[in-house]
């Protein structure tokens, strides 16, 4: 129910009277330029509140018919709002391209949660639509109201609202509505971010009626770029800014003991802002923080170096104490009696390092403090909890700051624009002038939050007749949430956490996500604390699909040794005991599409230095499946591996965009295949020494699949799923099956760097 | 720090500045020109995103000193072409939805069209070869190498 429903109030005359139901009178288009206007629109009380339950905080009519979709959640770049163009332009029967979506920024958009776990048709697609389908509902009755015709008696045909008897009776939502906001309150559920749902009474329409939504409509985001009409967040530009850097300490943890403000004293506007462990200098020119980062002399307090060494990492997570224990989903019948009485039992233990958002620039951010009013330009993928942040920060009031989102230099969960957008406003507070702060690369690969390391360790229990009657997973590591998943509290953010905020400690981790049944069951994690508790380099964090790869990394390894164990073809494995049918039918698909051919692994029939082989992985992720097929080949000199061919089943439920679909799958597995092959986050006691692209690389053009094959499984009769980071989730493990089928060697720690491998080979 | 004035000629056009002579040309282009195409990448020479064109050559502005340009002819993304008479490279770009982020695009641009300006009906491998050392965190590899194989068909 909407707490708004006498749609009678909805007049004729009521709308033009001034204090009527739905007065505004904002000209049009309301586009992010204009945003500052809307700012001021509502200040005089023109715009309903911007509160999640009113309408008008989703959907706005120009007066020319073309539809604002206020988007709270964000796109970082994989086409999401074309596809959130096309749910709202299927709802309210408007053509596409008069469907314009303003996302990023707080004064246009109420808090959906930023882009956050794949939720961004999931969770945002679901309220943009119920949004839109109450913005139809209620015009087709302020069409009524004029028309003298009963609203069941209408239909809506691009934007114009007319009488299914007789064309002549229309009218056009510019008409009925252009230019003014909605005034009609939604039945919100009180939550804000990923939860926040606020329908009105219409229901959406059936997937049967659907004619925009399922359309590979192309993003008219790229043209902007190429051409270089499109500002990103680096390219901000504030009349009287400054430039800073930020200086982070050679020993993680150590606090500035001596400053010696006189070493930078011939840099224009060269000043040092410091305070407890928070140290940032800045300058008139860019290139003049640069140097004054330099040049400025530090002497640092003597702090004992934090870390094990790199080469003890995984015996640390062993035996370090665990914080917190968790077993989730219930315990299937009785696992340890299981084990107990087992003709035989299959182990294995895996291990997967610190890896880094290592995004393409390090991060940077533009702080403007001015008239009691602050405003953030970042490139986070949450700019409502920067605008949070910022506040908490500067000790502002919420509605005192707005952040704005500009493209940044890549995001894949909680990178470093957060942090940077934190240490920005403690600048600009520091020296009253707006300031453009960016990291270095050592800063952006060196000091961003990171994914964290694990270890994990599998065993199945097999009965005399060969039979898997138990299956244990558990996971070690450091929590995926030692900072939480965005800069919205002080104590999350490097500036918070340097300038001696109290610590919070969170623990987050995860277990498979599977249907496979067996007799008895268990799967847990735990965490332990982490190397550094504040201001950490490796303080860890969500990293695309947080601890997803890790994970299935291990736990479908761990299926593919069993069923090698037990001389059965993997395909044939999964299919025995994955129960749910969804992931039967993308494991299915992809084997066939894969020409997969029953045998179990390893191939025995290859000599020669490159041999080949083929592997499989599954998983699921909050109601998506992926499957993939990985064939690989394998140079034993070398220990190389080229992950030659990808074969990609794929099923988010209801599909919105084939075309965006496809090219977020491609980035997953290229980017799945970089992690699992290369990357990893080196350190020695001191500090992280992975701090350019020589210590942290990424798989290279050369090294790119030939070809990644995809299977769009759609569902339309379905809600929609998440697609930003599923298929990341089981590269790894269908490689390493991969590799296992080429040689019969078992890699279990990531990466499958050419030493390792051709260590393991020998 | 000492300055010094000097030209600068970009995308056809002179410019003056007063700037270090040891600065890198990046700076030079982004904050003295305002040019918001090449990007800060790594400063490193280690990622592409930087990328501009001396005399025709890709270069890596991040570590060329604005000195060190003296009279050459510096291009740019935005010089390569617009909207009404795009390169084939940037027409390619659009059809085949390239970037993700965008962050990366300079390097790949720029390399390319040097590359397939002096290379006719290159070879698979040989586009990769030539793109070899270019970073794109987002992993739009498989994207970038069905634009670069269009234009260079496109290219002839
Ligand atoms: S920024 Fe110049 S190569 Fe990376
Ligand atoms: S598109 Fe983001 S780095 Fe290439």
């Amino acid at each position: 129910m909407t707490k708004h429903d006498n749609p009678r109030a909805f007049s004729r005359r009521s709308i033009l009277k001034t204090g009527g139901a739905l007065v505004v009178s904002i000209g049009m288009p309301i586009g992010l330029d204009t945003a500052l206007a809307i700012g001021e629109a509502r200040a005089q009380g023109a715009r309903p509140p911007l509160t999640p339950d009113q309408l008008s905080s989703y959907i706005a009519v120009n007066a020319d018919g073309t539809v604002a979709a206020y988007f709270g959640k964000m796109d970082m770049g994989q086409g999401l709002f074309v596809a959130i163009g096309q749910i709202v332009a299927e709802e309210l029967d408007v053509p596409f391209g008069r469907v314009k979506v303003i996302m990023g920024d707080t004064a246009t958009s109420v808090n959906q949660g930023g882009a956050s776990g794949s939720t961004g048709i999931q969770l945002g697609g679901k309220q943009m639509r119920v949004a839109a389908a109450e913005a139809r509902r209620v015009l087709v009755e302020m069409a009524a109201e004029k028309l003298g015709v009963p609203a069941d008696q209408l239909t809506v045909v691009d934007g114009v609202v007319q009488a299914k008897d007789d064309q002549a009776k229309q009218a056009s939502y510019a008409e009925l509505i252009g230019g003014r906001y909605f005034n009609v309150q939604l039945d919100w559920n009180k939550q804000v971010g990923n939860l926040l749902y606020a329908p009105g009474k219409a229901q959406p329409k059936p997937a049967s009626e659907h004619k925009i939504v399922g359309q590979p409509i192309k993003r008219e985001d790229i043209a902007p770029k190429v051409f270089c009409q499109e500002d990103f967040c680096t390219d901000v530009k504030v009349p009287g800014m400054v430039h800073a850097r930020v200086i982070r300490p050679p020993v993680a943890g150590a606090t500035p003991a001596r400053i010696d403000e006189g070493s930078i004293k011939d840099i224009p506007g060269g000043r040092v802002v410091h305070d407890k462990g928070f140290l940032a200098v800045v300058a008139d020119t860019e290139w003049g923080a640069i140097q004054a980062m330099q040049q400025l002399k530090v002497d640092w307090s003597d702090t004992t170096p934090p870390f094990p060494d790199q080469a003890a990492l995984f015996d640390h997570i062993r035996r370090a104490p665990v914080r917190h224990a968790e077993t989730e989903g219930k315990e299937t019948g009785n696992v340890a009696e299981a084990f107990r009485t087992a003709a035989r039992v299959i182990e294995a233990e895996y291990e997967w390092p610190f890896q880094s958002h290592a995004c393409m620039g390090p991060a940077c951010a533009v702080v403007e403090i001015k008239d009691g009013q602050a405003t953030c330009w970042s490139g986070s993928q949450k700019p409502h909890f920067v605008r949070d942040g910022t506040a908490r920060t500067l000790d502002m009031p919420m509605e005192k700051v707005r952040a704005i989102w500009k493209v940044g230099p890549g995001s894949y969960g909680r990178n470093d624009a957060d942090d940077c957008a934190a240490d920005a406003a403690v600048i600009a507070q520091a020296i009253g002038k707006p300031v453009r702060l960016q990291y270095m690369r050592e800063q952006g690969t060196g000091w961003d939050p990171k994914g964290p390391a694990s270890i994990h360790r599998a065993r199945a229990a097999i009965d005399a007749s060969g039979k898997v009657v138990a299956y244990e997973f558990t996971s070690k590591g450091f929590s995926r949430i030692d900072v939480q998943t965005n800069g919205g509290m002080p104590t999350d953010t490097l500036a918070g956490q340097l300038l001696g905020v109290p610590l919070v400690v969170n623990d987050g981790f995860g277990v498979p996500a599977e249907s496979y049944a067996f007799d008895n069951k268990k799967l847990s994690w735990e965490t332990i604390a982490p190397l550094l508790d504040r201001g950490s380099p490796l303080r860890s964090a969500h990293l695309r699909d947080p601890v997803g790869p890790q994970v299935h990394f291990a736990s479908e390894s761990f299926m593919d040794e069993v069923a090698a164990a037990l001389n059965v073809d993997p395909v044939e494995f999964r299919l025995r005991h994955v129960k749910a049918p969804r992931d039967i039918a993308a494991i299915k698909a992809v084997a066939e599409k894969a020409g997969w051919v029953s045998r179990p692994s390893p191939r025995r029939d290859q000599t020669g230095n490159t041999v080949s082989g083929r592997g499989i992985a599954y998983s699921q992720r909050n109601g998506t499946i992926v499957a993939i097929v990985a064939e690989v080949d394998v140079d034993r000199s070398t220990g190389k591996i080229f992950a030659r061919r990808f074969t990609v089943a794929h099923d988010c439920g209801q599909m919105i965009n084939p075309d965006g679909l496809t090219k977020t799958i491609e980035g997953n597995i290229v980017q799945g295949v970089s992690r699992t092959l290369w990357e990893e986050v080196k350190f020695d006691p001191k500090n992280v020494t992975s701090v350019d692209w020589l210590t942290y690389p990424i798989l290279d053009i050369t090294e790119t699949p030939e070809v990644i094959d995809v299977v769009l499984i759609n569902h339309p009769e379905l809600p929609p799923s998440g697609a930003g980071e599923p298929s990341i989730r089981p590269v790894a493990a269908a490689i390493a099956n991969a590799i296992f089928d080429a040689t019969g060697v078992r890699i279990r720690r990531v990466p499958f760097s050419p030493d390792r491998v051709k260590a393991a080979l020998s | 720090m000492t300055t010094q004035k000097m030209s600068l000629n970009v995308n056809g056009q002179a410019h003056q500045i007063e700037a270090d002579p040891d600065m890198p040309l990046l700076y030079a282009l982004r904050n003295d020109l305002g040019l918001n195409n090449p990007h800060f990448g790594c400063g490193l020479a280690q990622c592409g995103a930087c990328t501009v064109h001396l005399d025709g050559q890709p270069i890596r502005s991040c570590i060329t000193p604005v000195s060190a340009v003296g009279g050459g002819k510096v291009v740019t993304l935005a010089g390569l072409g617009t909207p009404e008479h795009p390169h084939p490279l940037q027409t390619a770009y659009v059809e085949e939805e390239v970037p993700q982020c965008g962050y990366c695009i300079n390097g790949w641009l720029m390399t390319a069209a040097a590359f397939l300006r002096d290379n006719k009906k290159p070879t698979e491998a040989q586009i990769k070869e030539a793109l070899s050392g270019l970073k794109c965190r987002c992993g739009t590899h498989m994207s970038i190498l069905r634009a670069v194989k269009r234009a260079a068909i496109m290219m002839g």
